[in-house]
């Protein structure tokens, strides 16, 4: 019994202590930011391996994501003969809720793996030791341009999903099912706050962007520097981001909305 | 890949967020109406409001010609002061317009609608209409028919 009592509370100490482990690493990654004044090239160049790469699967989702939500709410809305409220329910889902939050599982999926495999094999490798050696700071040269990247990425990426996902509402409800043009839009248009509505999901973007680069580097730079402990890093990675970007959706919307 | 690529491509990226920020603003949004700050407002006392909200519509003729931009409550004369924006484009407006609350269809949204009275002076900035009619409350008609009804037998 005291064995098994002795063990669950070494579990928890570990984590706890790993939490800790986090903010520090947070606070020493956000003190590193200030020396990317310096070079913007290597923001620029995460922002392409982050941003441009993950912009292929977000729009081809986004796309469907819009074209599905038109279909079902049309089939709903029918039967009260309110079909033209489709392009209402289609933006407020798109911008408030699902333009984030999937554009942030997806971004984890895509980008956060991605980043936390690379760091990893750098340490595996010992290529950071070896920046260390060379007076290089790794939290200014690795970690800082690629934290800003994903913070930066995230809230612009769930922007365009939110775009196009509007577009793909428009293509399945207005072109397929033949809702008027005009309702589909001025109905959307009538009802979507730019302030309460738009902004609202760009700041949840920017925390997701903020909590998943957060995760996706402490994972990397913390993982065990073996082929095995990468791996495991990698679906950490994707596990805790999604359960944080679910979680803290969750959070948001009951204090935003 | 050579930086020079990939500084085009994220200076691409950066164009297609500035072209969805556009949409979601413009398209999507009420960004467009928002600016009418060259509008101007009057307010209009109301018995009962039924279930208008900020931001319902103010029309004439069904013509879209402004906003409410507030709904108090008050307490002096125990009636709701609703603030409406108007825009600039429509100010005349004679004095004796009234201002009615109307329903669009059965179960849509309530909104505002103004039926032009023949004052040869308009509505300024910050005036009031005096003439209103409140909302029209399903429940009390009801009973007022039913009312009515038992009256008569």
């Amino acid at each position: 019994m005291s064995n098994f009592l002795q063990k669950f509370g070494a579990y928890w100490l570990g984590k706890l202590e790993r939490l800790g482990r986090a903010t520090l690493f947070l606070f020493h990654l956000v003190a590193a930011l200030a020396s990317l004044v310096k070079r913007p090239s290597l923001l620029v160049k995460q922002l392409h391996a982050s941003g441009v790469m993950t912009l292929s699967i977000v729009l081809v989702s986004g796309l469907f994501v819009g074209m599905v939500l038109s279909l079902q709410f049309y089939n709903t809305l029918i039967d009260f003969g309110q079909e033209e409220r489709v392009g209402t329910l289609v933006a407020l889902t798109l911008v408030r809720e699902l333009g984030p939050v999937v554009t942030g599982l997806l971004f984890a999926g895509r980008a956060g793996s991605a980043m936390t495999a690379e760091i990893g094999l750098m340490k595996a490798t010992e290529q950071l030791s070896g920046l260390e050696m060379m007076a290089v700071d790794p939290f200014k040269r690795v970690f800082a341009p690629r934290f800003l990247a994903g913070f930066i990425a995230l809230p612009m990426l769930a922007a365009m999903f939110s775009a196009v996902g509007v577009m793909g509402g428009h293509l399945v409800g207005v072109e397929v099912l033949g809702v008027d043009a005009n309702a589909y839009w001025s109905q959307m248009h009538s009802s979507v706050s730019f302030t309460h509505d738009v902004c609202n999901g760009l700041v949840k973007g920017l925390v997701f962007g903020f909590v998943v680069s957060w995760i996706s580097i402490f994972e990397g730079a913390d993982c065990i520097p073996t082929s095995e402990g990468v791996s495991s890093a990698t679906t950490r990675t994707v596990v805790y981001s999604s359960l944080a970007i679910l979680g803290l959706d969750f959070l948001l919307t009951a204090v935003m909305f | 890949m050579n930086s020079r690529t990939s500084e085009i491509l994220v200076g691409l990226f950066m164009l297609l967020f500035l072209l969805a920020m556009f949409v979601l603003a413009m398209k999507v949004s009420n960004l467009t109406s928002l600016n009418s700050s060259e509008g101007y407002t009057l307010t209009a006392k109301f018995e009962n409001i039924g279930g208008l909200k900020e931001r319902a519509r103010v029309s004439a003729s069904g013509v879209r010609v402004g906003e409410v931009t507030r709904i108090i409550y008050d307490p002096e004369n125990f009636e709701a002061m609703v603030t409406l924006r108007l825009d600039k484009a429509f100010d005349a407006f004679p004095l004796d317009t009234t201002a009615s609350i109307y329903t669009s269809g059965l179960l849509g949204e309530q909104y505002i609608g103004l039926d032009p009275g023949a004052e040869e002076d308009f509505l300024q900035n910050d005036d009031e209409i005096t003439l209103t009619q409140s909302a029209i409350v399903l429940e009390r008609l009801i009973g007022q028919v039913l009312f009515s009804r038992s009256g008569g037998s």
